[in-house]
């Protein structure tokens, strides 16, 4: 069997490449995509450590499940909100929707 | 196949009264609603769901004792059942106020969205407040702040709303994934969810610290507390002014709320290391909100600042860690409710009678024109200033005993303790400062044209009457903080 530990290098380098795309993405899609990473990332931890630490149970597998659900209920808003900006901006480039500054 | 036991639900009258409210908006609405541009009155509406919300008030003020149910995910007690009446509170005032704004041409034909989403955003995070398991918790906070997202891009014409939204969406969805990933070296360390099971399996191993640290960093965005608070002004100043009040006060509250139950409670063993980071996050929100504050032209952006200022004076409660804290923090978040939301009903009214204007220079003068309006503003501010006869004083002045509460000079962490309910009485002069500035404005700056006399509506007075009475009664009637602290203490 695959060690945790394998799972768990995976998982780490999903998050960081998220919170690394989210922070240098200038484009509000793929920003989206790189949080879907954060959110692919932790469902795959639950998943793991359900399975290989704690196999008696459920728990972690059922939160993977109302995780996914939840992150395709936000990536719809997030996505009708986009199409909004883009329709008012026509443009979806972070540089391009800069009407409020410090 | 294991059976359900319905009754489990009257346990949890709140939700039921609540979840009941929100249906029978929606089908009411379903019926009613009409298309744009299509002249049909529906003043009644607003009326309506504003009893319907008073209605959920009296049902449930009376805190309800400690009970759980569905296998102990749902856990309420007085404590609780307070904030929860708190939150349905603010909510009747954003109800009433938001009846001028959503009047207007653009805005009235989807007036009973906007009612069916703060149902469902209040819904959320009652459910967030009572949670007693991590998915639970987790399910109430996105209840919470997925529709808070339609609520901020709800000017859908308007630029500054559709920025504003993505803004937050992408940061709230950003957050979660950061809280869900704490949560899920939690669940590695501990091998439940249950906070009862966690608490008892949590030790300060790094797993579990690590896990606390990613948990509270995605709180801390919710409650916007300063390393994680980048989005709160872009969005406050871009959604529409009623959903700005809203977000403020009572999002930010609920969120506190829970952030406080689950620290002194999940993460009880491991207390002297979330202490000395809450003490670090209160120190910079308090200090960086207010200076960011005093340059502030636009009277949103303003607010957005005095927010997170006022989000660390909420946490403060939380560092004294004792049966104390969690009335302070119920206490000071009412008394935030009513002050901030005044200072809303204002900014909104000036801004539907006077064509969108939120700029602070325009107030100049403000006294001379509109006196009443000005006076309350003055009020408002004072009670956010924290100025001895309003509640805003008395407040203040619970959170800093709370913080202190029990703390020793003699040891390390109490001396901290000082230092920082030091600092923030400190900067409870500069916050006096900045809110001088406004008034200011409006009294003593001349100005060749002032802002012309309007007559605010009905709705708006009404608001403006509750909050108002709140700001000056709620100081000085210690009933309020009786009924709070007998029920958190039940």
């Amino acid at each position: 069997m695959i060690p945790v530990e394998f799972y768990l290098v995976l998982s780490t380098l999903l998050f960081f490449i998220g919170v690394f795309g989210f922070v240098t993405r200038r484009n509000l899609v793929a920003m989206l995509i790189s949080v879907e990473l954060i959110l692919n990332s932790v469902d795959l931890n639950f998943a793991v450590f359900n399975r290989l630490l704690f196999p008696g149970q459920l728990e972690g597998m059922f939160f993977t499940l109302f995780s996914i659900g939840v992150a395709a209920a936000e990536t719809a808003v997030a996505l009708a909100i986009i199409i909004n900006v883009y329709r008012n901006y026509r443009s979806d480039q972070v540089n391009s929707i800069e009407n409020m500054k410090f | 196949m294991m059976n359900i036991d319905y009754s489990q639900f009257l346990n949890m009258i709140p939700e039921v009264t609540l979840m009941a409210a929100l249906m029978i908006v929606f089908i009411t609405d379903l019926f009613t609603a009409k298309k744009p541009g299509e002249a049909r009155n529906r003043n009644w509406f607003n009326p309506l769901v504003c009893v319907l919300m008073l209605a959920h008030i009296f049902i449930n003020i009376w805190p309800t004792e400690a009970s759980t149910a569905f296998g102990g995910m749902y856990m309420t007690n007085g404590s609780v059942g307070v904030i929860k009446t708190i939150l349905a509170f603010s909510v009747l005032i954003v109800f009433v106020q938001s009846r001028e704004w959503l009047q207007r041409e653009d805005t009235n034909f989807k007036e009973g969205e906007f009612y069916e989403l703060v149902l469902a955003t209040l819904l959320g995070m009652n459910m967030m407040v009572s949670a007693n398991h991590f998915l639970l918790f987790f399910l109430g906070l996105e209840m919470a702040s997925v529709p808070m997202a339609c609520l901020v891009a709800f000017d859908k014409y308007r630029h500054n709303s559709a920025e504003a939204g993505a803004k937050f969406i992408l940061t709230a969805t950003f957050s979660s994934g950061v809280m869900l990933y704490g949560i899920s070296f939690l669940y590695a360390a501990t091998g439940t969810l249950y906070f009862d099971d966690v608490m008892a399996n949590i030790s300060a191993t790094p797993l579990c610290i690590l896990g606390m640290v990613f948990f509270f960093s995605g709180l801390g965005f919710k409650i916007s507390l300063v390393p994680f608070h980048f989005w709160t002004a872009d969005t406050y100043q871009g959604a529409p002014t009623t959903v700005t009040g809203y977000l403020s006060v009572t999002s930010k509250g609920a969120a506190a709320f829970a952030l406080c139950a689950i620290l002194m409670k999940v993460f009880a063993p491991i207390v002297e290391y979330w202490q000395i980071m809450l003490m670090v996050v209160i120190v910079l929100s308090i200090t960086i909100g207010n200076l960011f504050a005093i340059h502030q032209k636009d009277l949103k952006r303003f607010m957005a600042f005095s927010s997170i200022s006022q989000a660390g004076y909420i946490m403060l409660a939380v560092v004294g860690n004792s049966a104390m804290s969690v009335t302070a923090l119920s206490y000071y978040v009412l008394i935030y409710v009513v002050a901030n939301l005044a200072v809303f009903s204002i900014i909104a009214a000036v801004e539907e009678n006077n064509g969108g204007v939120v700029n602070m220079n325009a107030y100049n003068g403000f006294y001379k024109t509109n006196p009443r309006l000005a006076f309350l503003l003055t009020l408002a501010l004072f009670s956010l200033g924290g100025i001895p006869p309003f509640a805003g004083m008395f407040s203040k002045f619970f959170v800093f005993m709370a913080a202190a509460n029990g703390a020793q000079v003699t040891t390390a962490i109490g001396a901290t303790i000082y230092a920082v309910v030091f600092i923030a009485l400190v900067n409870t002069v500069i916050s006096l400062y900045y809110y001088l500035l406004i008034v200011k404005a409006m009294f003593i700056s001349d100005n060749e044209n002032p802002l012309p006399t309007f007559k605010s509506s009905y709705s708006t007075k009404m608001a403006l009457a509750i909050c108002t009475l709140g700001v000056v009664a709620f100081g000085v009637c210690s009933i309020v903080y009786n009924w709070i602290h007998a029920a958190s203490v039940m």
